[in-house]
């Protein structure tokens, strides 16, 4: 029949490489190995630049890999293949009162792909990466080896993988410690704020008391108005507060085709920032949301990264360390503020102390700050540097997931255990970021 | 809660036809002849929802043994609410046309296999008075086209044979419905995007889950527009056809 035509992209559309596709769909079978060139594992594409891309080489899609291999209703233990999505097992485990112990902010990502980038979530502060509720997991090699790692057997790979960049070999299952939760509905506050002092007060004073916690900041504000933003945290409902309440089904919202322009300009974000941060008018609003608005309001559009364009665009998040995080924090939000060069908003949040467990992982302690921006040219990518600099100097990294132009000093700075890292790279995996940042002149 | 033996278990289509009614709390009598993909599926089926399922290996070009994997499935179940007949190949066109032993095992897998089975099970049913009897075929079976004809050849029959069955059983409470996908897109690879024409076998198996609820029989294309694309092309003359 007719062979369709895949053209596999990361979700910032940026850059676009040419790269032949396989697809894996039985565990047990070896990895799909072209007789030369390099691979890499590929799952839903929600990393933004080219950590998930392999320009040139091969890339192995996942998503046949997507059954599940048990679930322990009693204890929350759950085994799946790694293509399995997020999405997936919350719509298995939640009737049954279970929940992700870490979600990013889209449901849209497998399982390895959430391994391979060690992500995080609202609740870092509480509960860590996802790699911290990782039991174990089959890794598969290019010699076709197969590793059982867990904290205990194959420690070494274990923590080589988790964080790892699909580098060190092919996840091919994995098994989760879910979270007991005795709703789907969350409630909490949302808090406007007027800077930054604001925010680390909050922040400091809700660790303790909710079990998610994030800010949005509108990242045009300055001088006055600088580090103005809303703080949201919120504790998962108790069975009785949430008795009655039914999860709304969303309306089927996409943006269907390209526009031929960014719609994000200076004069869009001018206009909405202002619009976002005095939509609440008190102080403090009380709120209820269920899972899915409260973790995923972007899911909520298809295809939301095609508002950015055709150049697509790219997303930035660092990592400052507790030290100094109020004044790098402010010495970064200047930046982006003087360019008027950013997105939407500018997420924040501080992390806490639990370590991670890959030598790669990007949470640390210290406050984390994320936001997108359109690719405008040049000046984009000067400004991002500008912003690099900030960072370095703090002793910060930069989340290699949301990552398509750092420098391999960078990196290499934000990365100490790089070097031990590399004895675990399978040889016949690379990535386009791995070749970037990776390679050694 | 409803019971259903799917023969050919391991097809794309099929599986998630599966995990639709599993999430129903479906009890399952499973058919394939690959021991540890079956044994995936069933593990799989069980965490999505399925209130039992068990596994049975067989080959089912062996014509002979297919009446009695039939009762096997009834006896096992307690009864079939859904039989759903799944397997079959994409024969080697170019070795079929020198070949007469090549096209007859392809025609027993893809034809007579079913064949039998849908005679067998039509006769579980109608005794039951209650069930349906689904067959995949395929929009190849609406036409001859040179490049593969063997296999649209298998697919005619059974659609003729089913259509006909939808009308004999339906007297008697039976659905029998005959599904013909268009082209359906391997869940490997199902993430990108590849154009209008192509579906996932997640939406074909869906939708097939629905048409069984619904208690709908005959003929439904999936999606449902493949009828009128193969409207057109019953009615193209045959030098277009000849081409395509
Ligand atoms: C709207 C949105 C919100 C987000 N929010 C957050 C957030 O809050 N926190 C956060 O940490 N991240 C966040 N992300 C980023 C996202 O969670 C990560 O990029 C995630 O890793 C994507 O998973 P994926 O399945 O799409 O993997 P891909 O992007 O396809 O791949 C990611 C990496 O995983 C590797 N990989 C994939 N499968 C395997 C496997 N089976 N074995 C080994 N390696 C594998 C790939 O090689 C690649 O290096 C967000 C992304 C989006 C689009």
């Amino acid at each position: 029949m007719v062979d369709p035509v895949v053209k596999p992209m990361s979700w910032g559309r940026y850059p676009r490489l040419a790269q032949h596709v396989v697809g894996m769909s039985d565990r047990h079978a070896a990895l799909p190995l072209p007789t030369e060139g390099s691979v890499l594992p590929y799952g839903l594409g929600r990393s933004y630049g080219d950590s998930c891309l392999n320009g040139g080489g091969t890339l192995i899609a996942t998503r046949g890999l997507d059954r599940f291999i048990s679930f322990d209703k009693e204890s929350g233990e759950i085994a799946c293949e790694a293509g399995v999505s997020l999405a997936e097992i919350i719509e298995v485990a939640l009737p049954h009162g279970w929940f992700l112990p870490v979600t990013p902010g889209t449901k849209f990502v497998t399982l390895g792909g959430a391994i391979a980038n060690d992500v995080h979530g609202k609740n870092h502060h509480r509960e860590g990466t996802f790699g911290c509720h990782v039991k174990s997991f089959e890794l598969l090699r290019s010699d076709g080896t197969r590793l059982a790692c867990s904290p205990e057997t194959n420690a070494d790979h274990f923590a080589a993988t988790i964080g790892g960049l699909g580098l060190t070999g092919l996840v091919t299952m994995a098994t989760l410690q879910l979270k007991r939760v005795a709703s789907a509905f969350l409630g909490g506050q949302s808090i406007k704020f007027g800077g930054l002092d604001e925010f680390f007060e909050l922040s400091a004073e809700s660790a303790a008391s909710h079990e998610y916690v994030v800010s949005w900041i509108d990242c045009l504000g300055s001088g006055e108005t600088l580090g103005r933003g809303h703080f949201l945290r919120a504790n998962i409902l108790s069975a009785e507060e949430a008795a009655g309440r039914k999860q709304r089904k969303a309306l089927p919202l996409t943006v269907p085709v390209m526009p031929p322009v960014s719609l994000v300009n200076h004069l869009t974000l001018k206009a909405f920032n202002a619009a976002y941060y005095n939509r609440q008018s008190p102080r403090v609003a009380e709120k209820i949301w269920d899972v899915d608005s409260f973790h995923y309001p972007l899911d909520a559009i298809a295809n939301w990264n095609r508002i950015y364009g055709p150049r697509g665009f790219l997303q930035y998040q660092v990592v400052v360390p507790t030290a100094d995080q109020r004044d790098v924090s402010e010495a970064l939000l200047e930046e982006i503020a003087r360019s008027g060069k950013g997105s939407f908003l500018v997420v924040l949040k501080v992390f806490g102390d639990r370590p991670s467990p890959g030598l790669l992982s990007f949470p640390m302690p210290g406050t984390t700050l994320a936001l997108d921006f359109p690719i405008l040219g040049d000046e984009t990518f000067k400004l991002l540097d500008r912003l690099d600099a900030i960072v370095m100097e703090a002793k910060g990294r930069i989340y290699p997931a949301k990552d398509a132009r750092m420098s391999p000093a960078s990196f290499a700075r934000g990365y100490p255990n790089l070097e031990t890292f590399r004895k675990f790279v399978d040889p016949r995996m690379n990535s386009s970021f791995a070749r970037r940042v990776m390679e050694r002149a | 809660m409803s019971r259903v033996m799917i023969f050919g278990a391991t097809s794309a289509i099929a599986q998630e036809a599966a995990r639709s009614f599993a999430k129903d709390g479906a009890s399952f009598f499973l058919v394939a002849r690959n021991q540890t993909a079956l044994a995936d599926i069933a593990a799989d089926l069980k965490v999505r929802g399925a209130q039992s399922v068990a596994t049975h290996i067989a080959d089912l070009s062996d014509l002979d043994s297919l009446s009695g994997l039939c009762d096997k499935g009834r006896a096992a179940l307690g009864g079939i609410d859904v039989a759903l007949i799944a397997h079959g190949i994409l024969p080697d066109q170019k070795a079929c046309e020198t070949s007469v032993d090549a096209t007859l095992g392809a025609l027993r897998v893809n034809a007579l296999s079913p064949a039998a089975l849908m005679i067998r099970l039509g006769e579980i049913l109608v005794a039951q008075g209650s069930g349906s009897l689904v067959v995949i075929s395929s929009v190849a079976g609406d036409r001859g086209r040179p490049s593969n004809y063997v296999y649209g050849a298998s697919k005619a029959l059974l659609s003729v044979m089913g259509e006909g069955m939808a009308f004999a059983l339906g007297r008697a409470g039976v659905n029998v419905l005959v599904v013909k996908p268009g082209f359906v897109d391997t869940p490997m690879t199902a993430e990108f995007p590849k154009g209008a024409l192509w579906a996932s076998a997640k939406s074909v198996g869906e939708e097939i889950a629905a048409a069984v609820r619904k208690g709908k029989r005959g003929i439904i294309y999936a999606p449902f527009w493949w009828r009128f694309i193969m409207l057109i092309i019953r009615f193209a003359p045959g030098f277009i056809v000849s081409k395509i």
